[in-house]
C-alpha cells in the first residue's frame, strides 16, 4: 500500500485480504473432493483463478502478477495439459486409454480412493486455472497499454 | 412449479438484457439469466452443474464489465424496425415448428431412457471407486469426452494469448 492510487478503496483492501485465503482454499477444497462431493476439476479451477481476479481487482494488476506473473501461468496451464495427456497415455499400460490403472482403488468416500480420478482433477484444475487467469491478466494489461498512450 | 417461475424469470431477465439502453446494466440482467440457471440446475438435482454454472458466470460477468465499463457504445436504431420485428417473429416461429416435431419423439421430463446411463449407476462406484458418479463418468466411463473439452479450451486460451500479446503490440509502434 506504497501507492493508495492503485487499486480500490481500503475497505475492499481490507475485506479481501480477509476473504482471499478462505476463496483459495475453498476452491482446492472443491478439487481434492471432486471424486467424493459435487464440484471437480472445472469448478475448482474457476474458484482458483477468481481469488487471484479478486486480488487483482482490488490490489490493482502488479500486487496479482507479483504472487502469480502472466509466464508463470502460462506454464502452469500447460503443464496440466501435458499432466492430463500423460495420465491418458499412461493407462495404455493397463490396456487401453484412460484405463484407471490403480489397481487398488480404495475405500469408497475416502480422500486417498478412485484411482486416476483426483490426479485428473488436479491437472484439469491447474489447465482451467492457470489458463483463465492468463486470460484475465491478458486483457487487463491491454487495457493497461491502451490507456497509457 | 418452481422450474417454470424461474424459467419465466430467466425468459424476462434475457428480455431485459436485450431492450435496455444502458450497457452495464444489460450485462447485469444477463448474469440474472445465468444465476437463474444455476438455481434451476439445483432444482433439477444437479449440484455439479450447478456450482460450474455459478462460478463461470460470476467469471464472465467480471470479464464483460471490465471490457464494458467506461465506454459509451451508443445505441443504434436504425429505421428497419418493421422488418426486424417480421423476421424475429418469422424464426421463432420456424424453430417452434421444428421444435415441436423434433421433441415430440423424446420420452418424458423426468423419465430418461436408462439404456446406457443404467449400466453407469449401477457399476460406477464398483468400477471406479469414486462415490461421485458424476466425477466417475467425465474422468473414467468419458475420458476421452473430457481430453476433448480440454483441448478446446487450451484452444481458445493460446488464441487469446496469441492475439492480445506484448510483442506485436511494440513491434506495431
Amino acid at each position: 500500500m506504497k501507492n493508495k492510487e492503485v487499486g480500490m478503496t481500503l475497505i475492499v483492501k481490507t475485506i479481501t485480504r480477509l476473504t482471499v485465503g478462505l476463496i483459495l482454499l475453498y476452491g482446492i477444497y472443491i478439487v481434492l473432493h471432486g471424486h467424493i462431493s459435487p464440484g471437480g476439476g472445472f469448478a475448482g479451477g474457476v474458484i482458483i483463478a477468481l481469488s487471484f481476479i479478486h486480488l487483482m481487482l482490488a490490489f490493482g494488476r502488479e500486487t496479482a502478477l507479483k504472487k502469480l506473473s502472466q509466464a508463470q501461468a502460462s506454464v502452469l496451464e500447460s503443464l496440466g495439459a501435458i499432466m492430463f495427456l500423460t495420465i491418458g497415455l499412461l493407462g495404455l499400460l493397463g490396456g487401453y486409454f484412460f484405463f484407471n490403472f490403480f489397481l487398488h482403488k480404495g475405500k469408497p468416500f475416502a480422500l486417498f480412493s478412485a484411482g486416476i480420478i483426483p490426479l485428473c482433477n488436479i491437472a484439469i484444475c491447474l489447465k482451467v486455472g492457470a489458463g483463465l487467469f492468463a486470460i484475465f491478466a491478458v486483457l487487463v494489461l491491454f487495457k493497461g497499454l491502451d490507456e497509457e498512450k | 412449479m418452481e422450474l417454470q417461475l424461474l424459467l419465466l424469470f430467466m425468459v424476462f431477465a434475457a428480455i431485459v438484457a436485450v431492450q435496455i439502453e444502458d450497457l452495464l446494466s444489460s450485462v447485469i440482467a444477463v448474469g440474472a439469466v445465468g444465476l437463474g440457471l444455476s438455481l434451476a440446475f439445483l432444482i433439477l438435482k444437479a449440484p455439479d452443474l450447478a456450482i460450474t454454472q455459478l462460478v463461470v458466470e460470476i467469471l464472465c460477468l467480471i470479464i464483460l464489465i471490465r471490457a464494458t465499463i467506461n465506454k459509451d457504445l451508443p445505441l443504434i436504431r436504425d429505421g428497419r424496425w418493421l422488418f426486424n420485428t417480421i423476421s424475429t417473429l418469422l424464426f421463432i416461429g420456424l424453430f417452434l415448428l421444428c421444435a415441436y416435431f423434433a421433441f415430440k419423439d423424446l420420452p418424458k421430463f423426468g423419465q430418461p431412457i436408462m439404456r446406457v446411463a443404467q449400466e453407469y449407476i449401477d457399476k460406477g462406484l464398483g468400477k471406479t471407486g469414486a462415490a461421485n458418479i458424476v466425477a466417475s463418468i467425465i474422468l473414467d466411463f468419458r475420458g476421452y469426452d473430457t481430453l476433448g473439452e480440454a483441448t478446446i479450451l487450451f484452444t481458445a486460451v493460446m488464441g487469446v494469448l496469441a492475439v492480445i500479446r506484448k510483442v506485436g503490440r511494440i513491434n506495431e509502434e
